[in-house]
C-alpha cells in the first residue's frame, strides 16, 4: 500500500524557512498568514502500514525535533 | 597512543583530522564498513556530509558498521570526538544529547570563532582550564545545537556543556551558545567547531589541537607506567 508520511518541525521550535516564507508572502499581496512551518514528506510504498510508526521513531524523523503524521492513501 | 579516524563516503575533514592527531600521536584511517578498531585509543568522527547527509545530516552514517564498532568502544568508555558532521552523526546515533538544526540565519557560516572551555575535567580537555578561550573555525549549514529546555538544565547541572562561543559570537542560534557537548559519562564529545583545522600557528590558531593533546594525555594518564 502507498502511504506518506509528513514531518515537520517541532512545535516550540524555530523554523527559520517558515519565517522567511511568511515575510514573503504579504509582498505578493497574501495578507494575514501566520505560522508557516517548512518540513517534508516521504512517499513510500509498503508491505504492511503499522509498521510506519516504528520507522518514522527509528529513521524518517527525529522525535527530538520533529513531529510527523502518516497518512494511507492507497490500500 | 593511537587515534583512529573515520572516513565515510562523503566525509570531507578526515585528512586534516589524521594530519592533526598525528602532530600528537599515530593515527590512522578507519573506513565506514569497517567492523573493528584496530585497537585505536581514541576515536574521531570527522566532518563533512556523510551519506550525502541524505534524509538529515548523520541520520545514514550511524547504520553504518564501523559505528556498531564507535557505540560498542563508547560504551565501554573509550574516548569518542565528534567534529561537525561528527556530531550530527553522534546525535543521530543516539550517543550525545541533543540535535543540530538548520543556522538561524539558513546560511553557510565560515569564520573563526572563540570558544570558552566549561569543563576542563573531561578527557577532551584535560590539558586546559575552566574559561580558557580556543580561537577555532565553524563551517557549516546545520549547526544550531537543541535541546528541550529541561534537558538543557541537566546538560549544565551535570556539567555536560563542554565549549560555548564566547559571548556575541554564537554563528548559528545555538541554545545558550552551546558549542559542544559530552555525554553524561564524559566519553563522548561532539562539538561544531573545527579544531583539527587550528593545529598550526600558520592557519591563525593551533588552539584547537588543545583537544588532541588532552586526548594523548588521557590515554597516557590511563597507561600504567
Amino acid at each position: 500500500m502507498k502511504a506518506r508520511v509528513l514531518i515537520r518541525p517541532k512545535a516550540g521550535i524555530l523554523d527559520p524557512q517558515g519565517q522567511t516564507v511568511e515575510r514573503a508572502l504579504p509582498a505578493l499581496g497574501f495578507e494575514g498568514v501566520h505560522d508557516v512551518r517548512i518540513g517534508r514528506m516521504v512517499e513510500l510504498e509498503v508491505p504492511d502500514a503499522s509498521r510506519i510508526g516504528e520507522m518514522c521513531e527509528k529513521l524518517l524523523a527525529n522525535p527530538l525535533i520533529e513531529d510527523y503524521e502518516i497518512l494511507v492513501v492507497e490500500r | 597512543m593511537k587515534f583512529g579516524v573515520i572516513r565515510f563516503p562523503g566525509s570531507c575533514d578526515e585528512v586534516d583530522a589524521l594530519l592533526a592527531c598525528r602532530r600528537f600521536a599515530d593515527a590512522e584511517l578507519l573506513w565506514h564498513g569497517d567492523r573493528d578498531l584496530r585497537g585505536a585509543d581514541a576515536i574521531v568522527v570527522p566532518g563533512g556530509f556523510s551519506y550525502g547527509d541524505y534524509l538529515r545530516a548523520g541520520a545514514i552514517a550511524r547504520f553504518s558498521p564501523v559505528m556498531e564498532a564507535v557505540r560498542e568502544f563508547a560504551l565501554s568508555g573509550g574516548p569518542v570526538l565528534g567534529i561537525c558532521n561528527g556530531f550530527q552523526v553522534l546525535c543521530e546515533a543516539g550517543l550525545l544529547p541533543g540535535a543540530l538544526l538548520p543556522n538561524v540565519g539558513l546560511r553557510f557560516v565560515c569564520r573563526q570563532v572563540d570558544l570558552v572551555v566549561e569543563n576542563a575535567s573531561t578527557p577532551f580537555t584535560r590539558v586546559c582550564d575552566e574559561g580558557d578561550v580556543l580561537s577555532v573555525p565553524v563551517k557549516h549549514t546545520t549547526g544550531r545545537y537543541y535541546a528541550p529546555e529541561e534537558a538543557l538544565d541537566e546538560l549544565e547541572a551535570d556539567g555536560q556543556v563542554l565549549l560555548r562561543y564566547a559571548e556575541g559570537q554564537n554563528p548559528n542560534g545555538s541554545a545558550r551558545d552551546i558549542a559542544g557537548v559530552t555525554n553524561r559519562q564524559k566519553n563522548v564529545a561532539g562539538l561544531m567547531p573545527h579544531p583539527e583545522h587550528a593545529v598550526d600557528p600558520l592557519t591563525g590558531s593551533d588552539s584547537g589541537g588543545r583537544l588532541f593533546a588532552s586526548l594523548v594525555a588521557h590515554a597516557e594518564a590511563l597507561t600504567p607506567a
